[in-house]
């Protein structure tokens, strides 16, 4: 599960390369000082002991930062859609935070809603310091411009619920109360995100047992929806490896309760680093061993003048998983500075259930 | 094909036996040409430096948030809109001294920055994180950088305070900016948390959304292109030029017109003996075209490298003018668009079409055996006569009716047009009954002969005196206009700059010592103070002055008009002097109310006097400066005007040098201030003047070819009179007195014609483009002046002509009898 944000990760140090902000040239120092440490931002290290609502907000000392949400909604008849939230965090230098505009955080959002026939998105940037943007602990609050991930009082510290998400797009927006009964998920070793054998890494926490209800205004009308949403949180100072060209990823809620996390890391040389992680009914974590998965594209889908795979028979023997995942939307294209592919599938074979499936480097 | 070519090779060697008529083909499509595009080239070059500063600034292109009553105002109004979610981004701006020099100082937020102003200039997109981390960069066009005197890195500092990030040199960027982060700009220029603006994108919300007042704020929405455009502001300049344009490039066309009908009548025999070879009407006509438009691609571009030259000597006059008048920079250099080249090359094959279309129709309808003579030549005059003489009278009811019912610039320039044009078309008309009239008193042969042989030359000769009374009376009337601002400019600068020496202090504190100073001193005779801000009123820029009550302003300000006791009331009531620009723009005169927005609630004051504010581009209210600082309490007190004995003015200067480090911008005497507004307005009309020029020059160049036309077709005419005696010598004499007199006559009426043309351009086209009025004045030296270099004109031009004539062969002569013609 540890790196399955890398791809937004890259999806959004690539939109600030758009921006200018260090760019490849960041990106390639980061890997000449790979296993090393990102001189002057905190490093990740074993053992930390997670204490929240601190860790809740931002952690400005290490240089990267995120706080994702995927919602799979339907309607009260059925139909469905998706919602994505995403706030990023990249510091362009270490170092105490400076105030006002000479602050050295970035912020980026990224929105989306999708139906089987949209797919409307928007992006947004800020400078930290002034206020347009930022992660406030108490009372808890992530938000960019007018989009906002906040507590509805009393906060579970346990649940990291409930909470209020909103955002608002040129032809959609969203309002959704995210309610969750199980306690969050630490990733990897108690949240120590292994990433590579080369010791990259990251702290990680997640919130896959959310229920999402709320509306979503799209095409001018507005839709009572409900289901079941996925957060996570993540940060760290180490970039990605220099031969990686893009990822596939899933997260998938089995109906019997089950959650998967599945991801192909493709290389230049043609080969695929698969990782994942099967988190059980009763919260427990465990990472798949590269070997135990299998992901195969079945489908492709021309948009935005690139060849997109947008079905998979995808597979977990071990687990008893074999299914084969459909979008709800095969052109669910984020036209962001750095573009990819991110939408809600379902899937059907050994398993039923519905989930979200992000694709960079196409 | 080869049957083409070959009629096109027989075409061609007319040429090489009239090398002199080739020639003054050419130079019709490149004077034309030059003249056109080399003006389109200034005005495109003016153009894309607009939109440069337009995207660059948001100032035209990006609706923008403002509060009306203050320079600016906390960041937090940022956050606020961008948190409800409006799409706004905070920029900070302010006139900075550097190296001596004044600059603009703009602070930008690029992550925030609306995409249409950012994408178009590309700033600061490529190396964001240089832009904003400490020290961050400061961005500069490189004509900018030059001026400064300054080298890519340098870190100078502003107004003898705050340190500059380094330079680092943008050629993208409009001139005289130097764009920083906003962080640094609320650094080194003191106001931290403070912006300017909001400039308003389109990205997540309908501008139409965004209401013109944002609750709880005092800011105002002001909406993309509104008064404050510089390119509206300049429009009116750049029609200016476009119609001297315009004008120069009719008179090329004349002499293109006479050069072609000169060449298609001594072209006659030899269409008509191919004609008769067989070659067919249409075969003929397609050859004549393509010999047309391959010459007048020739021209065309050497018409277009001349109008390079001419923009490129042009463009520092050009440029000059647009910052002295509008604050408008122009990079130094030339940089054309292929839309230039190929609207140039267009202009010039479309303009030797047009004028050569009689000839080419004459030509289609060639009867194959007709002889060249004309018939009826009188007949067929009157007709023409009559049916110009209608046509003038159409335009000049035309030109009544807009300058009655028209009410814009451009409808001055139509009344101009139709007024030209008309008086051009009246010329032959007018020219005819003169010369009818010399006729009758005729009582010898010879004479008669001359007054009838002149009217009969007058068909021939019309394009040419056309373009001459044009060209002379554009010149009287810009040169009237000129001398008429000339002369009003210096008196209203003695009145506006009525104190001794200018200064405008650092800040508060210095302008406190600086009084303190002053006051102690015995060679000052009086301080005024002085105080300025400015507000919105109907959605565009207003100055409001304080003055102080002393008797110099009541002895010397330029008041147009006011109530009796109209500065008594000013220092006494809620009231104001008006400029005449904002007078005309906001329909207000002596006795209206005007509302001036103030930050306490709004201030409302009676016009008590209109005054005269030239060239201003801006409206602006003078009021008591004490009622000013009252409602605008943030107005800096930092400007003074001293009364100083003459003898003293120098000491107080140098010992205020010393005591106080201020430099020549912020300290200066009434002589320097005067010549430096003077050296600007020279050079607004230095444009003006040389296109005049070159228009003259065109004119007396149409002239000569029409003559060396007529010359060659008049031999008939004068071999008959010659046979019977009467010499050569005296023959050119009488030709020379001929063209003479109708040049005068020409000359005499482009005299009120131009005059005319100057009151057009004073009362309407001025008022209109710049909404003031100048006093109307006759200067008649320079009418004279303008007669001799019109007479000048003509005779140089009839000079070769009658050269050729008295030295004619009596061969030649002899030979016209021998002949079909």
């Amino acid at each position: 599960m540890s790196a399955d944000r890398k791809i937004s990760r890259r999806g959004f140090a690539a939109g600030l390369a758009w921006l200018g902000l260090g760019g490849a040239r960041a990106w390639a120092q980061g890997f000449a000082g790979l296993g090393g440490e990102a001189a002057g931002f905190a490093r990740v290290v074993p053992g930390k002991r997670f204490v929240f609502p601190d860790d809740f907000g931002a952690h400005p000392e290490f240089r990267i930062e995120w706080w994702y949400v995927t919602a799979n909604l339907r309607d009260a008849s059925g139909v469905a859609y998706g919602a994505q939230w995403t706030l990023f965090r990249q510091a362009m230098a270490p170092g105490p935070q400076r105030e006002g505009w000479a602050n050295q955080q970035v912020w980026m959002g990224h929105a989306a809603v999708t139906s089987a026939t949209t797919h409307q998105f928007a992006e947004t940037f800020a400078r930290g310091g002034v206020g347009q943007a930022g992660a406030d602990v108490a009372p808890f609050e992530a938000w960019i411009d007018a989009w906002r991930m906040s507590a509805v009082p009393p906060l579970s510290n346990g649940t990291f619920a409930p909470l209020q998400l909103t955002a608002t797009g040129t032809d959609f927006e969203y309002t959704l109360r995210l309610n969750a009964e199980r306690p969050l998920v630490l990733q990897g070793d108690h949240g120590y995100s292994r990433k590579s054998e080369r010791g990259q890494a990251s702290y990680y926490y997640s919130q896959p047992y959310f229920t999402a209800t709320g509306s979503i205004k799209i095409g001018g009308q507005s839709i009572a929806v409900s289901g079941p949403a996925w957060l996570d949180r993540e940060w760290s100072s180490q970039p990605l490896a220099a031969d990686q060209t893009g990822w596939d990823w899933f997260s998938l809620h089995l109906d019997g309760g089950d959650k998967v996390m599945l991801f192909r890391l493709r290389q230049k040389d043609g080969g695929h680093y698969f990782a994942g992680n099967w988190i059980g009914r009763d919260g427990q974590s465990i990472p798949l061993p590269s070997d135990a998965i299998a992901m195969t594209p079945t489908a492709f889908t021309d948009v935005a003048q690139r060849r997109v795979p947008t079905r998979w028979h995808v597979a977990v023997p071990s687990r008893g998983l074999a299914v084969d995942c459909t979008p709800l939307n095969a052109r669910s294209w984020m036209g962001t500075s750095f573009p990819y592919w991110e939408g809600p599938i379902a899937f059907h074979g050994s398993h039923e259930g519905v989930g979200y499936l992000e694709m960079t480097g196409y | 094909m080869t049957r083409a070519a070959w009629v096109l090779a027989v075409l061609l060697s007319h040429w090489r036996r009239h090398p002199m008529q080739l020639a003054t083909l050419l130079v019709g499509l490149i004077a034309a040409t030059a003249l056109w595009s080399g003006v389109q080239a200034l005005n495109q070059q003016a153009r894309v430096s607009y939109d440069r500063a337009a995207a660059l600034f948001g100032g035209a292109r990006t609706a923008m948030l403002i509060d009306p009553a203050h320079a600016t105002f906390s960041q937090a109004a940022f956050v606020k809109l961008r948190r409800a979610g409006w799409p706004v981004s905070p920029v900070l701006e302010d006139r900075v001294q550097v190296n001596g020099r004044s600059v603009r100082l703009l602070g930008i937020e690029p992550v925030t920055m609306p995409t249409e102003t950012a994408s178009s200039s590309a700033i600061a997109r490529n190396d964001l994180h240089a832009f904003v981390a400490p020290p961050g960069r400061t961005l500069v066009a490189p004509e900018t950088l030059r001026d400064l005197g300054l080298a890519a890195g340098a870190m100078p500092r502003i107004n003898d305070s705050g340190e500059l990030p380094p330079l680092q040199p943008q050629p993208q960027l409009a001139p005289g900016v130097l764009i920083v982060d906003i962080g640094v700009a609320q650094r080194v220029l003191d106001k931290p948390g403070q912006i300017s603006r909001l400039l308003v994108g389109k990205t997540t919300h309908n501008a139409r959304d965004l209401p013109d007042k944002v609750a709880g704020t005092t800011l105002q929405r002001v909406a993309p292109d509104s008064e404050t455009d510089l390119a509206r502001l300049t429009d009116s300049f750049h029609l200016n030029l476009t119609a001297f344009g315009l004008l120069s490039f009719l008179v090329g066309l004349f002499i293109v017109n006479s050069a072609i009908g000169l060449a298609f009548e001594q072209r006659l025999p030899t269409l008509r003996t191919l004609r008769a070879c067989g070659v067919s009407a249409r075969l003929l006509n397609v050859v004549v075209v393509i010999e047309l438009v391959s010459i007048a691609l020739f021209g065309g571009l050497v018409g277009l490298m001349g109008g390079y030259v001419i923009a490129a000597a042009l463009l520092p006059d050009v440029a000059a003018s647009l910052r002295g008048l509008y604050g408008a920079q122009l990079p130094g250099t030339l940089s054309l668009q292929p839309q230039w080249w190929l609207a140039g090359i267009a202009m010039s094959v479309l303009g030797a079409l047009a004028a050569a279309a009689a000839s080419l129709m004459r030509m289609a309808r060639l009867p194959l055996l007709a002889a060249a003579q004309p018939h009826a030549w009188q007949q067929a005059q009157r007709r023409w006569l009559w049916r110009q003489g209608v046509l003038a009278l159409a335009m000049l009811i035309a030109a009544i009716g807009i300058l009655v019912f028209g009410d814009s610039l451009l409808a001055g320039f139509a009344v101009l047009a139709a007024l030209l044009l008309s008086a051009a078309l009246a010329l032959p008309v007018l020219l005819d009954s003169v010369l009818r009239l010399g006729g009758k008193g005729a009582r010898n042969a010879l004479p008669a002969w001359f007054w009838a042989d002149s009217r009969q030359q007058l068909p021939g000769l019309s394009l040419a005196l056309m373009a001459l009374l044009l060209a002379l009376a554009v010149n009287v009337g810009v040169g009237t206009m000129v001398q008429s601002f000339s002369a009003t400019f210096v008196r209203w600068l003695d009145g506006r700059l009525s104190a001794d020496v200018y200064i405008s202090a650092a800040n508060e504190t210095q302008a406190a010592e600086i009084r303190r100073w002053l006051a102690a001193r015995s060679d000052v005779t009086a301080v005024l103070p002085g105080a300025r801000t400015e507000v919105q009123i109907e959605g565009a820029p207003v100055e409001i002055m304080g003055l102080a009550d002393h008797a110099t302003y009541r002895a010397n300000w330029p008041l147009l008009r006011s109530v009796a006791d109209g500065w008594d009331r000013l220092h006494a009531d809620d009231a104001a002097f008006i400029s005449e620009q904002l007078s005309r723009r906001l329909h207000l005169d002596v006795g209206s109310r005007l509302r001036i927005p103030a930050p306490a609630g709004d201030w409302s004051v009676d016009v008590v006097g209109v005054y005269a504010d030239y060239g201003n581009p801006k409206g602006q209210l003078a009021v008591n400066i004490d009622a000013l600082s009252r409602h605008f309490p943030d107005t800096p007190q930092t400007r003074f005007g001293l009364r100083v004995a003459p003898e003293h003015i120098a000491g107080v200067i140098a010992a205020m040098r010393v005591a106080f480090h201020l430099d020549a911008r912020q300290l200066a005497d009434q002589a320097t201030v005067k010549a430096e507004s003077k050296r600007i307005f020279n050079r607004t009309f230095a444009v003006t003047a040389a296109l005049n020029t070159f228009t003259l020059g065109v004119a007396g160049i149409a002239l000569l070819t029409s003559l060396l036309t007529l010359s060659g077709s008049r031999l008939p005419q004068l071999a008959p009179l010659w046979a019977i005696g009467i010499t050569r010598e005296r023959l050119a004499a009488i030709e020379l007195l001929k063209t003479m007199a109708v040049a005068l006559v020409t000359a005499l009426l482009a005299l009120p014609l131009g005059l005319l043309v100057a009151w057009c351009l004073i009362a309407v086209v001025n008022v209109k483009a710049f909404g003031w009025r100048l006093p109307f004045q006759v200067f008649p030296m320079q009418l004279l002046e303008l007669l001799g270099v019109a007479m000048v004109a003509a005779l140089l031009a009839t000079l070769l002509p009658i050269l050729k004539l008295a030295r004619m062969q009596p061969a030649t002569l002899i030979k016209i009898f021998a002949n079909e013609r």
